[in-house]
C-alpha cells in the first residue's frame, strides 16, 4: 500500500475583505511559500486540485481563472471540486494511492465577502424544499444550536466558554481574523444575533486561500525530515432534509471518524471545522474526543472561516503540529452543508 | 452587479402530488419503511434508500420543535418583518419540516408552541403555497382549495448581489480605457504580454508588474457568428464575435467586429478599435463599442498561429 504524507502548508491571513473572486493575487505567495518550504518547484508537481465555489465568486467556471496562479505551462495535470478544498485534497490523497502521482498540490480559495455570505449559502440546500424560502446558514445553525440545548448537551456558556479559549488561542496566530481575552462571562453579555446564537458563536466572515502538498513514500521522506503520515481519510453525509435529521447528534462524522481509524482519545490534537460554537461540542461528542487532544489550538474557524479553504487549513495545521515535532499523532476535521450535514476526517501520525 | 435566473424544475411522482396537494391547500407527507412519516415527504427512505410511494395527509397544524429569531429578514425569505424560524413537527408526521413563524414577537416563540399553516392568497403548486406558519389560536382555519391540475414543474427565481473587486493590475487596465489606452502587462520571467492584465504569468506563476501601452489594432485568430437570440443581447443575430490579438500582445482577447457582414470576416483579418465618443468613456471595457475591418492585407497565418 503507497503510504501519502502532508509535507507542506500554507495560508493567506483571514481578512474581513482581500484580493478578487479569481484568486489569483491571493494564491500566488501561498504557493510561492509552500513550494518554497517543501523544496519543490511546479515543475516537480504531478497533480493540482482546487475547491472553490461558483456561488461565492458569483460568475461560471470561476475556479479556471486561478489556474493562472500556478502557471500551467507546460500543460499541467488538474481538477476541481466545488466544495472545501479538503475534499480536493481527498481526491489528491487517492491519486497518490493508485500511483499515477508521487506529488500533488491541493489549494482552496474564497472571496466570502463579494456576496451576501449567509444568502449564498441558502443556494447548497435543496431546490425544491428549502432553497425558495432562502434560510440563511446562521438561522439554519440557530435551529440546531437551540435543539442541542433543549436536549441538555451544553448551555449558553458552554458555547461562550469554546468562543473565549478559540480567541484567546488566536491572539498567537497572526494570520485569525478575529482574536480576543474576553471571558465567558464577557461574552455572555452580548445580545443574540439568532437566538440563542451570539456573534461570538458564529465563524466571521472572511477571505483567504491556502495550500497543502502531499507527497507519497520516499518522495516524502526525501522532502521532509518528519513528513505527517496520512493513516486515516474518510468521509461522510447526512440526509439533506433538515427535519428528518437529530440535529443534535452527527452521525457522518462519527462515521468518518471510525472509518479513518481516529481514536478521539488516543490524538495529541485536533483541528475542529466547526463555524458556529455548538457544533464544536457537538462534533467533540460524535468524535469521541478525550481530554488528551488540544482541540483548536489555532483558534479554530471561529477566529477566521475563509470559505473553501478553511477546511483544508484545519488538516495542514494539524499536520504542521507533527511536521515540527510538536504533536505525534493528529486529526484534521472539515465540515460542508447545513448543520454539520457533511464531515471529513483526516489522522496523522509522525513516524 | 446582481445576477439571476428563474430555475425551472421538473417534479418526480412524490414531488408532483406533494405540489398538486398545496395548490388544493393540503400538505403530504410520506411513510418510510420504519413507518415513520416524512412531512415533507422524501422521495427516498433514508434508512433503506428505498423509493418511497405512500403519500398521507397530515397538518395543517403542528408542533415547534425547535426555532430561532431572525430581527432583520433578508431578501427572498418568507416574511419582510421580523419572524421565526421553526422546524414544525406537523400532526400525523414524525420528521419536521423547516419554514417561518409569523409570531409578531420572539417573546412568542418557544419550543413545544402549537402553530398552523398560513396558506398563499392564491397557491400554485409551489412550496411558497404555505405563505407562513402562524401561533395557534381560536380563529377558524383556511378550508381547503379546490381539486388542481397536476402539478409537475415548480420555477423558483434565484437573485443575488455581488460586489466585484477589481485587482491592481484590472485598476490600471480601466484607467487606461478612460484615457482611450489600451494596458497591458509583461511578464517579468516569459516576456510575454497579456492584455488585460491578468496579474500573474498564466506561464510563469509569476505576478506581472511592466505596464506596456498597446495600439488599438490587431488580428482576428478565430471567431464564430451569433445566431442564437437570447435575453439581454444588444445587436441582432447575426453577429460575430472574435478573438482579436493586439499588434505587441501575446493573447488575444474577445470583441465584437462590426462594420462588414459576418460572411466577409475570416481569420488573419485585419481590425481596429472603434471607440465611444469620447464624452461617454468612462472605466469600462465598454469604451471600445467594436472593431472593425482596418482595410491593411490580412496577417500571414505564421503570425498568430502561436496564439490560436
Ligand atoms: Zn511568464
Amino acid at each position: 500500500m503507497t503510504e501519502v504524507a502532508v509535507i507542506g502548508f500554507a495560508q493567506s491571513p483571514c481578512l474581513p475583505s482581500a484580493g478578487t473572486t479569481s484568486g489569483v493575487e491571493t494564491l500566488v505567495p501561498v504557493f510561492q511559500e509552500v513550494l518554497a518550504a517543501t523544496g519543490l518547484a511546479k515543475q516537480d508537481i504531478d497533480f493540482w486540485c482546487s475547491g472553490s465555489s461558483d456561488y461565492l465568486a458569483g460568475r461560471a467556471f470561476s475556479f479556471v481563472n486561478a489556474v493562472d496562479a500556478i502557471g500551467a505551462y507546460p500543460p499541467v495535470a488538474e481538477s476541481h471540486v466545488e466544495m472545501d478544498a479538503a475534499w480536493a485534497l481527498y481526491e489528491a490523497y487517492v491519486k497518490l494511492l493508485t500511483g499515477e502521482a508521487r506529488t500533488a498540490l491541493v489549494y482552496g480559495f474564497g472571496k466570502s465577502s463579494a456576496g451576501q455570505l449567509r444568502r449564498v449559502l441558502a443556494l447548497q440546500l435543496d431546490p425544491y424544499l428549502h432553497a425558495p424560502l432562502w434560510p440563511d446558514s446562521v438561522s439554519i445553525a440557530a435551529l440546531q444550536a437551540r435543539a442541542g440545548l433543549d436536549a441538555g448537551r451544553y448551555t449558553e456558556r458552554d458555547m461562550a466558554r469554546v468562543a473565549a479559549r478559540s480567541r484567546t488561542a488566536a491572539l498567537s496566530n497572526p494570520k485569525a481574523q478575529v482574536s480576543g481575552s474576553d471571558t465567558a462571562d464577557d461574552l455572555l453579555a452580548a445580545p443574540y444575533v439568532a437566538d440563542p446564537l451570539r456573534a461570538h458563536d458564529c465563524a466571521p466572515v472572511g477571505d483567504g486561500a491556502a495550500a497543502v502538498v502531499l507527497a507519497a513514500g520516499d518522495e516524502a521522506r526525501r522532502l521532509r525530515a518528519r513528513p505527517a503520515w496520512i493513516t486515516g481519510f474518510a468521509h461522510n453525509v447526512d440526509s439533506p432534509a433538515l427535519g428528518v435529521r437529530d440535529l443534535t447528534t452527527v452521525p457522518s462524522a462519527t462515521a468518518a471518524a471510525a472509518a479513518a481509524g481516529l481514536r478521539g482519545g488516543d490524538l495529541d490534537a485536533v483541528e475542529l471545522h466547526a463555524p458556529f460554537s455548538h457544533q464544536e461540542l457537538l462534533l467533540a461528542a460524535a468524535l469521541g474526543l478525550g481530554d488528551r487532544a488540544s482541540v483548536n489550538p489555532s483558534g479554530g474557524v471561529l477566529c477566521g472561516n475563509p470559505m473553501f479553504s478553511a477546511g483544508l487549513s484545519r488538516i495542514g495545521l494539524a499536520a504542521k503540529l507533527v511536521m515540527s515535532g510538536r504533536a505525534d499523532r493528529v486529526a484534521g476535521h472539515a465540515t460542508s452543508g447545513p448543520a454539520l450535514q457533511q464531515n471529513l476526517v483526516c489522522v496523522m501520525e509522525g513516524s | 452587479m446582481e445576477i439571476g435566473f428563474d430555475y425551472t424544475r421538473s417534479l418526480g411522482p412524490v414531488l408532483s402530488r406533494f405540489m398538486t396537494a398545496l395548490a388544493e391547500r393540503r400538505i403530504l407527507g410520506c411513510r418510510g419503511s420504519d413507518g415513520r412519516v416524512h412531512a415533507p415527504p422524501l422521495e427516498y427512505d433514508p434508512v433503506t434508500y428505498a423509493p418511497l410511494t405512500e403519500l398521507v395527509e397530515v397538518g395543517p397544524a403542528g408542533t415547534v420543535v425547535t426555532w430561532t429569531w431572525l430581527d432583520r429578514p433578508l431578501d427572498g425569505q418568507p416574511l419582510d418583518r421580523p419572524f421565526g424560524w421553526a422546524l414544525i413537527r406537523l400532526d400525523g408526521a414524525d420528521t419536521a419540516m423547516l419554514h417561518a413563524v409569523d409570531a409578531g414577537s420572539k417573546d412568542r416563540m418557544r419550543t413545544g408552541m402549537r402553530v398552523r399553516v398560513r396558506w398563499a392568497p392564491e397557491p400554485v403548486g409551489h412550496i411558497r403555497d404555505i405563505a407562513c406558519f402562524e401561533p395557534l389560536t381560536d380563529s377558524p382555519p383556511t378550508l381547503p382549495g379546490p381539486t388542481a391540475e397536476p402539478v409537475t414543474m415548480v420555477t423558483t427565481p434565484i437573485h443575488l448581489r455581488y460586489r466585484h473587486t477589481t485587482s491592481t493590475e484590472e485598476s490600471r487596465y480601466l484607467r487606461g480605457l478612460a484615457e482611450g489606452k489600451v494596458i497591458g502587462q509583461r511578464c517579468p520571467s516569459c516576456g510575454k504580454v497579456y492584455v488585460p492584465p491578468r496579474g500573474a504569468c498564466p506561464t510563469c506563476g509569476v505576478p506581472t508588474v511592466d505596464d506596456v501601452e498597446l495600439p488599438d489594432r490587431g488580428t482576428v485568430t478565430t471567431f464564430c457568428v451569433v445566431n442564437v437570440p437570447f435575453p439581454g443581447q444588444r445587436i441582432p443575430p447575426p453577429y460575430v464575435v472574435a478573438y482579436v490579438l493586439l499588434d505587441g500582445a501575446d493573447i488575444p482577447f474577445q470583441h465584437l467586429i462590426l462594420g462588414c457582414r459576418p460572411d466577409e470576416v475570416r481569420m488573419g483579418m485585419r481590425v481596429a478599435a472603434v471607440w465611444r465618443p469620447r464624452e461617454q468613456w468612462g472605466t469600462t471595457p465598454q469604451n471600445i463599442d467594436h472593431f472593425q475591418p482596418s482595410g491593411e492585407p490580412d496577417a500571414p497565418f505564421n503570425s498568430y498561429a502561436q496564439h490560436l
